[in-house]
């Protein structure tokens, strides 16, 4: 006989049955229920096999402690592996099966490994299986890792789904006075006084209902005062968020919430990830039951005092019809009771000598049998509890005395306050002997911590405790008083045995966390083989590292471990809890940022028509740039080549929006200019634009671009796409932090303007076509480097600079971005009707290689600009940003890497970017330079790359090169030329 | 997360702000001696307690900030515009 359902009692909803699948099997439960409870009124008391040595494991509490039931749930890509069915809200036609066992969790061939239990204690495979000789002399790991995928195999948990989730996560801001964590008397009172004051309180708990212990209540009492506090709770305006879990605390009271919705047709997300700010912090956390390590304390059937009441009143389930109560405290005896009430014969097993006179003499008045200094030993029974050994005390040991026919063993070991969430924000709890638990101090700002979790044992005190906490919180944020004091934690009425473990001279498997198969021999394994600091036991055994995160069994390692060692609970320490106090799933942690939300897109005005051109778009930062526009089945080699040839021979537009373009205004933009770029600005002519470069502080090249004098006060400055919002900062950053004498301004005005450069010998004919005025781009209007504002043939203003990035005659083109579109039809009507054509950054690639002009592969944050052939670019008239460390000895080395051409020595040969240059008689380590950039030469007929090598072009001249790529292609013999490959002299560009 | 009271927006998450250095340097003048400027771009404190820092409000006004932080204790002292004659909304409350 094991757990079963009552016919009436319990907050579960009999008029709502649901339909669920375990594995395989169709069940019936009611609303209200947890997978958990449903399956123990089923009759289903192995529902998993444990981590290492299957053994067969029941539910184990009522909560997210649980250590035994974990199962997976749902199917195909909602696949959720490793969850504590304690946890699961039943719905109807929910799907769950166990895990890590075949066929399945009742009869597992994996159990055949317990038997050899013995050999498997903490660091066995390790121990074994790693480094043995002669195997794997000098073999390092590898036949480690080949044991390894066996043993992962058979040691595990669930396993995920390999296929996308379909469902939605969100993600979610909140703002609140108060957060209240937790929704038991403590919580709710704290939350009620506080949001009757007029602050606003967020009240969250992870059940799906308000009342916390309440809930485990059966009496009238309990009930009515759960209704009570329910309707208060409304009635002050409190937002309540059920299903909802506080998992981190963060600074400057930032709580990271994971909310879960019901299940639903699917309108709403899965799970919603939450920020809040608050002002404050009430943590009613409660406290978790302890276990206690005996003889085979993990059989199906064995499960927390509390736990045995909860579902007993919540859920109307009889843990069995015999039921041994276990307890070194007085906790467990309102248990005993409510079972006895139900029906159930019960003795309750106090360890304690003197055992609890009060409750006792209820207890017999009830008929419970009550055997005060006796604890359990051992459990018999190997897939469920069957009779519990009985011990009594023999001096400090414990000897067998009598035997009991029973088939629920409730264990109350004691209580744990939940302390995790101050713990994140660096409280430190302190070990209490009186209360045999870890307290909470009072230490940390913003953090008020109640009821239980603050050692409170009593509904009154618990009331109490969170009153006095949202009358306090109330007066603090009126800013009536600084801190405030909460009532110290009542003594428990009879002291706390601090009793956690019971062995006999022959002891047995007794499991410290079960959840990890981590037992008490394991535990003094660690201990006997030096790994006695918490953190080395913690990592060596295990322990506390599994899904509940130690929520039961850290406390039980530690005594064990002091025990060993012959100290004190508290001198072993405690490890720090860290976020999440439960586990949140990658896919609230992603939220909605996936696929294409994953960054945000940046598109030109222009980019539905490049689309309609048939560009292919390439990542350039956020922004999606034309790549190259194939014709017919033409691949992107094909492509770039014919569209830098075209550009070469006639004309071709490319889209350069995404250029940084920011606006320099005031009486000092000139001065200021002046100091940040290398060269000089402040004396650039109205209507003429400079090449400019701006170097860091240490004297490296941050960033290039061109720089236009607009009037004696106003510049525009153009960056390179990637590093358009560093050079705005850095922009920014001068003019406030560092010279906030100067009268400039800047302002970025990318987005104002929509841009295409025309590049090619036709391209003055194709644009003087689209102008309302042509005679502006005669050379004497419109030489090389000048910009002018025009009209185009339509009347939409422009600004047309003429400038080169290809090596071409070329000019860009901008209009204001609405006109981006407009812009692109006009130009492309000339541009087509010459033979023309549009080019993307491929070619734009081409042309700018053959011509050496550097971008960000080269202007890499280690060039100097002597590195970058750019030494000319620094005025030596004045000081600039840069001017100083540019000079430090080791960047002013001639055998530094310097910027080069790369021909392939048999112009058929081609090589690869990324390849190391060397000497072919010295190919080894990091060579003696590096290829940043290739690309086939139309113009040339030819592969070419640019690269940096040690000395430069001098230092090789008539010297042999070798591209080294081993992964890829090999060798490669290749000539070290001058970096400007084609038209070195500038006369397509200046003409 | 920490929260930094931007002078002119208010209390935001630190996401949208986004650091920038060590708050105690004087930058020397630029035509200053390779020394002096290595001093104040290589040589920092590695401060454990209270430390005067840049941010950005990056993604709001983006205005620079000078802030005072305990980088043990993340606790926030003070936050001010960097540019000194900078007025705040606070200010003319």
């Amino acid at each position: 006989m094991t757990a079963s359902r009552l016919t009436d009692g319990g907050l579960i909803d009999r008029q709502t049955p649901l339909t669920f699948r375990w594995e395989g099997k169709s069940l019936q439960g009611f609303k209200g229920d947890t997978l958990a409870s449903a399956l123990l009124a089923n009759g289903e008391s192995i529902v998993a096999r444990s981590f290492k040595y299957h053994r067969p494991r029941g539910v184990m509490s009522a909560g997210v402690e649980e250590a035994g039931a974990f199962g997976t749930i749902g199917e195909g890509g909602r696949t959720d592996p490793n969850v504590a069915l304690t946890t699961v809200e039943l719905h109807d036609g929910l799907v769950a099966r166990g895990q890590n066992a075949w066929p399945n969790v009742r009869w597992d061939i994996g159990a055949v490994l317990g038997m050899f239990g013995r050999f498997f204690s903490a660091g066995f495979y390790y121990k074994t299986f790693m480094g043995i000789p002669p195997f794997e002399s000098g073999r390092g790991t590898g036949v480690w890792m080949q044991y390894e995928k066996l043993i992962r195999r058979s040691a595990g948990m669930g396993t995920i789904a390999r296929l996308p989730d379909p469902d939605r996560y969100e993600h979610g801001n909140l703002h609140c006075d108060v957060l209240v964590v937790g929704s038991g008397v403590a919580g709710a009172s704290a939350a009620i006084a506080a949001a009757e004051a007029g602050l606003d309180v967020v009240l969250v708990e992870q059940d799906f209902s308000v009342g916390g212990e309440l809930l485990s209540r059966g009496d009238v009492k309990g009930r009515s005062k759960l209704q009570s506090l329910r309707k208060s709770i409304e009635a002050a305006g409190v937002r309540v968020m059920l299903r909802t879990t506080a998992f981190g605390l963060y600074e400057s009271g930032v709580v990271g919430l994971l909310e879960q919705f019901p299940y639903s047709s699917g309108m709403l997300p899965r799970q919603k990830l939450w920020t809040l700010r608050s002002q404050h912090v009430i943590l009613a956390t409660g406290a978790i039951e302890r276990p206690l390590a005996f003889g085979n304390n993990d059989r199906p059937g064995v499960m927390s005092a509390s736990a045995g009441r909860t579902y007993l009143n919540r859920y109307a389930v009889l843990p069995g019809r015999s039921v041994v109560v276990a307890t070194n405290n007085g906790s467990g005896y309102q248990t005993a009771f409510d079972l006895s009430a139900a029906g159930a014969s019960v003795t309750i097993i106090d360890s304690r000598p003197a055992g609890d006179r009060e409750l006792s003499d209820i207890a017999r008045g009830r008929n419970i049998d009550v055997q005060a200094g006796t604890a359990p030993l051992n459990v018999v029974g190997r897939r469920r509890v069957e009779a519990i050994e009985i011990a009594g005390r023999a001096g400090n040991a414990w000897a067998k005395k009598s035997t009991i026919t029973a088939n629920s063993l409730l264990v109350s070991g004691g209580w744990s306050p939940v302390v995790h969430l101050q713990s994140h924000r660096g409280g430190r709890p302190v070990w209490n002997d009186q209360h045999q638990c870890f307290l909470p101090q009072a230490d940390v700002e913003g953090i008020t911590i109640v009821g239980s979790a603050a050692g409170h044992w009593s509904y009154a005190g618990c009331e109490a405790s969170g009153l006095a906490a949202g009358e306090g919180v109330v007066r603090k944020l009126k800013g009536e008083l600084v801190r405030f004091d909460l009532p110290a934690a009542s003594e428990p009425k009879t002291p706390v045995d601090p009793l956690f473990i019971i062995e006999s001279t022959h002891p047995k498997k007794s499991f410290v966390d079960p959840i990890n198969d981590v037992t008490i021999a394991d535990v003094r394994l660690a201990n006997q083989e030096g790994f006695i600091s918490v953190e080395h036991l913690k990592r060596y055994t295990t322990l506390g590292m599994g899904n509940d995160q130690g929520k039961t069994g850290n406390v039980l390692g530690l005594a064990v471990m002091a025990a060993a060692r012959g100290i004190d609970v508290p001198n072993v320490g405690t490890t720090r809890f860290r976020p999440p106090y439960t586990s949140i799933s990658l896919g609230a942690i992603a939220g909605e940022l996936t696929g294409t939300h994953f960054k945000p897109i940046r598109r030109t005005p222009m980019h539905d028509w490049h689309v309609s051109r048939g560009a292919k778009f390439i990542d350039a930062g956020l922004w999606h740039r034309t790549w190259y526009y194939p014709r017919n089945n033409e691949t992107l080699a094909d492509t770039y080549v014919r569209e830098a040839g075209t550009v070469r021979a006639k004309v071709g537009m490319c889209d350069v929006t995404s250029l940084g373009k920011i606006a320099v205004q005031g009486p000092d933009s000139g001065a200021f200019l002046d100091r940040v770029y290398t060269n000089a600005m402040a004396k650039l002519a109205v209507g003429k634009t400079r090449y400019g470069i701006m170097l860091r502080d240490d004297g490296i090249v941050m960033d290039d671009g061109t720089c236009w004098r607009v009037s004696e006060d106003e510049f525009l400055v153009t960056t390179t796409t990637t590093n358009a919002g560093k050079v705005m900062t850095f922009l920014e950053e001068l003019l406030q932090v560092r010279w906030p004498d100067l009268k400039v301004h800047v302002t970025s005005v990318t987005d104002q303007w929509a841009g295409f450069s025309l590049a090619g010998p036709l391209s003055r004919e194709t644009l003087k076509a689209c102008l309302a005025d042509p005679d502006l781009l005669n050379t004497e209007n419109c030489p090389f480097m000048a910009f002018l504002d025009a009209k185009l043939a339509s009347g939409v203003p422009c600004r047309i600079a003429r400038i080169s990035f290809s090596g071409e005659l070329a000019y860009e083109v901008y209009v204001p971005s609405n006109f981006g579109a407009h812009l692109a039809e006009v130009l492309s009507r000339e541009v087509d009707a010459r033979g023309g054509c549009q080019y993307g950054l491929e070619a734009l690639g081409t042309l700018r290689i053959e011509k050496g002009h550097v971008t960000g592969a080269e202007l890499d944050g280690r060039t100097t600009l002597e590195d970058a052939g750019l030494a000319g670019m620094a005025s030596k008239k004045k000081p600039f940003i840069g001017s100083a460390l540019r000079n430090r000895p080791e960047l002013l080395k001639q055998d530094r890497a310097r910027l080069v051409g790369i021909f392939p020595k048999d112009r058929k040969a081609r090589f690869n970017a990324g390849s190391i240059l060397c000497s072919p008689n010295k190919v080894s380590g990091f060579g003696a330079g590096w290829i940043t950039a290739v690309t086939y030469s139309p113009a040339l007929g030819h592969w070419i790359g640019l690269g940096y090598i040690t000395g430069g072009k001098s230092e090789w001249v008539g010297k042999a090169a070798v591209a080294a790529d081993p992964v890829r292609d090999g060798l490669t013999d290749v000539e070290i030329v001058s970096p400007h490959m084609f038209d070195a002299e500038g006369v397509r560009m200046n003409g | 997360m920490l929260r930094i009271n931007c002078p002119f927006c208010g209390s935001r998450d630190h996401i949208e702000f986004a650091y920038g250095g060590d708050g105690s340097i004087s930058y020397p003048a630029l035509d200053a001696s390779p020394e002096e400027w290595t001093k104040a771009v290589f040589e920092r404190e590695n401060i454990a307690g209270r430390q005067s820092e840049t941010w950005q409000h990056l993604y709001g006004c983006r205005m620079w900030l000078r802030v005072e932080r305990d980088t043990v204790t993340h606790e926030i002292f003070s936050v001010a515009p960097a540019h000194p004659g900078m007025g705040t909304h606070e200010d003319s409350q």
